[in-house]
């Protein structure tokens, strides 16, 4: 294995106070050295850095591969080399696959067809339930042996609070977090978009905040009950937030994550019926994103998560109401929460490599998320003011839903390398 | 030449107050082609336009039946049961096959709120929407419109009320908008559980009490109450809905003036509004389905990429 020389980037790590410029040398794909000035060993490839950012990999604590099941829409290699591109160097795949992730041989088929991808690393999520029916809870500890980084009944909510407290207790010997998607699916029955004057205008059944209020607090006090580890996906709204705010004030063990478009789009995108702004949670208000990106910088929201979900697109090119939910992310996660959070001041670049990297890796107990000597070089470089216009045919995820197509954003990775090797290089290969 | 309208007729929530205007100005003459004994005129002669329809519908259906045959189109009907999404062809592939047949026109109404506007972003020809979900039904919207203009001489600062099941209404949200636009004031009355919760923010008053909404309009328009609703939990029972949010002369005659009474059809006669109500001197409802073949003809006529000058000449046979 060659060395690899990141000559002359800004070296940002926020989980050791690193923000300077200089070189990151690579060896037998571990970080050999960080700071100064490197001379390159013989034969070392050298990247040349200047002007860029060098980070500790994004990690990803939420897509959807799709495969098994789906490897029409994504598959674990595609997914991985998709979250390599965006900067990802490693990625948590939901468990809602077909069959469901809800055993140690499924967990062990994910953790090998993403080791045979080579790109990002991809941690199997098993489910909390069997068959993410909500009725008995899946096995952890063998999920957990196998090489499940967390449970999650994701797309689903865990509708009975009893197995929801049973979960959070039972995850406490393993030392994962529980991961919920949070939805009372009474209130959300039929629910296309938010609830507001959009969809009171479009005609469209909307979901209100309580619905997913309603189960964060829920959960938050379950979290109390039991001193689990109960981690929200995809929070989306003031109200939520102000929900975990009250809970980590009480010392709960509540972490949070949020997702790019919550940070960005409000339910106004869904005008005209576009279907790529649809998903679940849904596009809320203005002032929700405020309050999400407020939190966000606060820390309230701990970690920036994707809930990458490709579909085909066919299944997206249809009536509003009969679309299925989700947008792909990974490729687009980076400038995105550059050009709504760190261009307009809202947080820093080293606040945003913190959410997507540093916090991630703490919360589910992930290598990387930091730049040390002697651990494993997952590292990602990238140029905090390039420009681009997202055009999806470029992308390496089969995915083409997205909303952000034909924007402009700012941002872009150049490199991503996982244990050392570059699995992406931005306009080589 | 391009139509005044645009290309497609797909809600009033985009329309000027212009736009609206001329339509039921360009209705206007051509009621009296339906009065006649040979009620044909050749404006649309060669025209050939689908009635595509993937919901139930007697009334709106046949009225743009007739008013396309009265303008000599030529048309096709084509009755889709409405089917879950996994059966039956997409929507977009019904769109590729109508367009590669060679139409002019489609009158679309389908369960999907959207749906119209979706059809028309993928086909060339003309797309009128005939009622999408519980979005829009803008050909309603007008032919309420004009039935009320008739009567009033004009909108403005005309005080008209949707009642009952708001939240669910394509009839309503047209009409809010077409009314707005048209300079009246519009309210709202139902159970809450029947109104969308942000309805204040599309500039309309809420009444809790159907004898308010009484006391303070010079129009109802009272809407259908699906059966549905009852049964999906929205309200307990229909009779109680009834007792409490029913049009029913008792009620109307307390009211400090005459007004007028609109109902979309089909009525329930007994749930939202009582036979004497509906029958009584007051209702206007016959009118509405009468100006509804003059509207369809207009909207059509517009959209053929017709001058509006010269719908005084179409009934002539221009």
């Amino acid at each position: 294995m060659t060395d690899i020389l990141l000559k002359g980037g800004r070296l940002l790590d926020p989980s050791s106070n690193l923000d300077a410029v200089g070189d990151l040398l690579v060896r037998d794909g571990k970080i050999e050295s960080v700071g100064g000035n490197i001379a390159g060993p013989d034969g070392a490839t050298v990247i040349d850095c200047t002007g860029q950012v060098v980070s500790p990999g994004f990690i990803d604590v939420h897509c959807h591969l799709r495969e098994p099941g789906r490897e029409d829409v994504e598959t674990i290699a595609t997914g991985a080399r998709a979250a390599a591109a965006g900067g990802f160097t490693a990625v948590c795949a939901m468990p809602n696959t077909d069959p469901v992730t809800d055993n140690q041989a499924a967990v062990g088929f994910v953790l090998k067809q993403g080791r045979a991808a080579g790109a990002a690393r991809v941690y199997p999520i098993g489910a909390i339930s069997i068959g993410q029916r909500g009725e008995r809870l899946a096995e952890f500890g063998e999920m957990v042996g196998a090489g499940a980084v967390a449970v999650s009944d994701d797309g689903k909510p865990v509708v009975s609070s009893q197995l929801m407290r049973t979960a959070l207790e039972y995850a406490r010997t393993f030392g994962i977090p529980v991961a919920d998607h949070c939805e009372d699916p009474t209130l959300a029955l039929g629910g296309a978009m938010n609830e507001g004057i959009v969809s009171a205008r479009l005609g469209l059944k909307g979901i209100p905040a309580e619905a997913e209020e309603i189960m964060a607090i829920r959960d938050i006090l379950l979290a109390r009950l039991t001193g689990g580890h109960v981690h929200l996906c995809h929070m989306s709204t003031r109200g939520s937030v102000d929900l975990i705010r009250w809970g980590k004030d009480r010392g709960i063990r509540v972490t949070a994550e949020a997702c790019p478009h919550h940070l960005s789009l409000t339910e106004d995108a869904v005008e005209g019926y576009d279907t790529n702004a649809k998903m679940n949670p849904p596009l809320r208000t203005a002032d929700d994103v405020r309050a999400v990106q407020e939190a966000v910088k606060d820390g309230t929201i701990d970690v920036i998560a994707t809930d990458h979900a490709p579909h085909h697109y066919d299944e997206k090119e249809r009536e509003f109401s009969d679309a299925p939910n989700g947008i792909i992310g990974l490729e687009t996660a980076l400038p995105v929460n550059v050009t709504w959070l760190v261009k307009p001041g809202i947080i820093s670049l080293a606040t945003l490599i913190d959410r997507m990297s540093c916090a991630p890796a703490k919360l589910f107990h992930l290598p990387g998320g930091a730049l040390r000597r002697g651990i494993a070089a997952d590292v990602t470089v990238f140029d905090p003011a390039a420009e681009w216009t997202v055009d999806p045919k470029g992308f390496r995820t089969k995915g083409r839903n997205t909303p952000y197509a034909g924007m402009t954003l700012m941002g872009r990775v150049l490199c991503t390398l996982v244990e050392g090797s570059v699995v992406y290089h931005q306009g080589v290969g | 030449m391009t139509s005044p309208l645009g290309k497609d007729l797909l809600g009033l929530e985009h329309l000027s107050a212009e736009q609206i205007s001329l339509v039921l100005d360009t209705a206007e003459p051509l009621k009296e082609i339906s009065e006649r004994t040979i009620k044909k005129v050749p404006t649309l002669r060669g025209a050939t336009i689908v009635n595509l329809f993937f919901e139930a519908s007697t009334r709106t259906r046949t009225s743009f039946e007739f008013a396309e045959k009265r303008m000599s189109a030529d048309t096709v009907n084509i009755a889709i049961a409405a089917s879950s999404v996994s059966k039956g062809e997409t929507l977009v592939d019904t769109a590729r096959n109508l367009e590669a047949m060679r139409i002019d026109m489609v009158v679309i109404r389908h369960q999907s709120s959207g749906a119209a506007r979706f059809l028309a972003e993928r086909i060339e020809s003309n797309v009128i929407n005939a009622g999408d979900g519980t979005h829009e039904h803008p050909t309603q919207g007008l032919l309420d419109l004009l039935t009320l203009r008739q009567r009033f001489g004009t909108l403005k600062g005309k005080r008209v009320c949707i009642c009952g099941d708001v939240l669910h209404s394509r009839v309503a949200r047209s009409n809010i908008w077409g009314l707005t636009k048209l300079g009246a004031e519009v309210a709202v009355c139902g159970p809450r559980s029947l109104l969308p919760s942000a309805i204040e923010q599309m500039g309309v008053h809420v009444f809790d009490r159907i004898e308010q909404a009484i006391e303070w309009a010079d129009a109802l328009n009272v809407l259908r109450l699906q059966l549905e609703r009852m049964q999906a939990g929205y309200i307990p029972s229909l009779r109680e809905y009834n007792r409490v949010f029913g049009v029913t002369r008792e009620r109307l005659d307390r009211a400090p003036r005459d007004i007028l009474i609109l109902h979309p059809g089909p009525m329930n006669r007994g749930v939202e509004i009582d036979s004497d109500v509906a029958d009584g001197p007051h209702s206007v409802i016959l009118e509405q389905v009468t100006n509804g073949v003059a509207v369809r003809m207009a909207v059509l006529y517009l959209l053929a990429g017709n001058s509006p000058r010269l719908a005084e000449a179409a009934k002539g046979g221009a």
